[in-house]
């Protein structure tokens, strides 16, 4: 479990990068939180500096989208899911659980 | 009652359009028509990773498992010849024709030409797969090309060839490249990027003729100078591919003249992406847009108007990046002449800043260059307001 963040620093509309081997984004939609892998599965992007509407996350660079909640792509030109994880607010801090799946697991 | 809707052109358009039409609720049938024998692929990545032989066939696909489920009858590498309009039905080259309730044009823009270069091998254009496919065939046992067009195009395949290790000349009619979509002063820092990874960029100069018998061998320009070549890309624009709708009744102009909701002046005929020139409020007048995420947005518009529907609330803010020499360009907004840049963020000289473009005061364009977090956000804060209902 990694410790993210207090959730007052990461208002709704907000995203944040969480270093890691495989670096992750977590979204703050209207006070549900989202993880998923941070790097598009298109071309290196940072997903976490892109456009969040709704639960829908826009790549920064080609446009991309995909759903917080799944993981999957639901506009080109990605295809492949960017892996979601589970995130727990506990005493007011965002943690993340890592999954372990390689790619595409809700 | 079962209704047939054809939709001409099978590229981002056309894709977006019969998605957006099972989308909305079209349960009849779909055709999708397509000159090229390919199933709809991504053109961005052609002056790019795919030419640089990074990326496949497989990665540009733009199709999904899902679409299986859209249910569409494809009719690939068959071009349309003509539209009747009173019937609406589509002439295909083969001789067949598919008749519909509505349909869709969307057949897309074509590279242009210099005139004279047909049959000398060794001078390419770069629309399509096969262009993209010949072209990387060519620059892998070439030394020296000259890319004639310092647009977005002509600078990512100068840079894509400067990574391959060509030795490149880009030559360029007007005195500023990029002037036209960037401005002058920004267009200028654009164009440093070729200096910075050894490209020569001549500027201000036109193209007087190719020289070769069968094989171009170099490049005359007006003032003079010959630069040997031993692959020549042009780039020099887009035409939109309209000329098959000639006698059809469809109204053109430069591509197919569309309302705001992309009718055409026939009715149950709608046209969308790179062939369309819809009415723009803002502008006063028809305009042609090219843009990769325009060809993805505008088809729910159209599919809209064609099943009757509502039109989708929000009016996209234009959208376009340009990846070259390993910089993100993206730009977002309407600028127009006059309008002034002013750079919020970073320094044009470190390739990395964000500059808005003002009108009266108020921020109407936008453009970054490695700062694709400041440029998202700008490029939200452009987004018009969602009309009251």
């Amino acid at each position: 479990m990694i410790t993210v963040c207090p959730t007052s620093s990461l208002p709704p509309g907000e995203a944040i990068r969480v270093p890691a081997e495989e670096p992750i984004a977590v979204f703050n939609v209207d006070g549900e939180f989202f993880a998923i892998d941070d790097t598009c599965t298109h071309q290196d992007a940072s997903l976490a500096d892109g456009w969040l509407e709704g639960a829908t996350i826009e790549c920064p660079l080609h446009a991309s989208c995909f759903d917080l909640r799944t993981g999957k792509p639901s506009g080109p030109p990605a295809k492949v899911a960017v892996r979601t994880h589970r995130v727990v607010v506990a005493d007011g801090m965002v943690h993340v659980q890592v999954s372990a799946a390689a790619e595409g697991a809700a | 009652m079962t209704s047939t809707i054809a939709v001409v052109g099978a590229s981002l358009a056309g894709l977006s359009a019969a998605r957006a039409l099972r989308e909305q609720g079209h349960d009849g049938r779909i055709v999708v028509i397509g000159d090229e024998v390919h199933a709809p692929y991504d053109r961005p990545p052609l002056s790019k990773e795919f030419l640089a032989g990074t990326t496949t066939v497989d990665d540009i696909a733009l199709g999904s498992p899902e679409d299986d489920a859209l249910d569409l009858e494809w009719r690939l590498g068959t071009r349309a010849v003509g539209l009747e309009r009173l019937s609406r039905s589509v002439q295909l080259a083969d001789g067949s024709e598919v008749r519909a309730d509505g349909v869709v044009l969307a057949t897309g823009a074509r590279a242009r030409r210099l005139p004279g270069s047909d049959g000398l091998s060794g001078v390419h254009v770069l629309r399509t797969l096969d262009d993209a496919v010949a072209l990387r065939a060519d620059l892998a046992v070439a030394e020296r090309l000259v890319v004639i067009g310092a647009g977005f195009i002509g600078a990512e395949v100068a840079s894509t060839a400067r990574q391959l290790g060509l030795d490149v000349t880009v030559v360029e009619t007007q005195p500023v490249p990029l002037a036209g979509p960037l401005g002058g002063e920004l267009g200028a820092v654009c164009a440093e990027l070729h200096a910075d990874h050894g490209t020569r960029l001549l500027t201000g100069t036109g193209v007087a003729g190719l020289i070769g018998t069968e094989r171009v061998e170099a490049v005359q320009l007006t003032d003079g100078t010959r630069l040997p070549a031993d692959v020549v890309v042009v780039g020099i624009g887009a035409l939109p591919n309209v000329e098959w709708l000639a006698h059809s009744g469809v109204a053109l102009g430069n591509g197919v003249l569309t309302d705001e909701g992309c009718a055409t002046n026939v009715p149950g005929v709608v046209a969308v992406g790179d062939c369309a020139a819809a009415w723009s409020v803002p502008a006063g007048r028809n305009v042609r847009i090219e843009h990769w995420t325009h060809a993805l947005e505008q088809p729910a518009t159209a599919a809209a108007t064609l099943l009757g529907g509502a039109p989708p609330v929000a009016c996209p803010v234009p959208y376009f990046w340009s990846d070259q020499y390993g910089a993100r360009i993206q730009f977002a907004g309407s600028r127009r002449e006059g309008d002034v840049p002013r750079v919020v963020e970073g320094d044009v000289a470190e390739r990395s800043f964000l500059a808005v473009y003002e009108r009266d005061g108020a921020p109407v364009a936008v453009l970054g260059m490695n700062q694709p977090r400041l440029f998202t956000r700008w490029r939200r804060q452009l987004r018009p307001a969602v009309p009251a209902s």
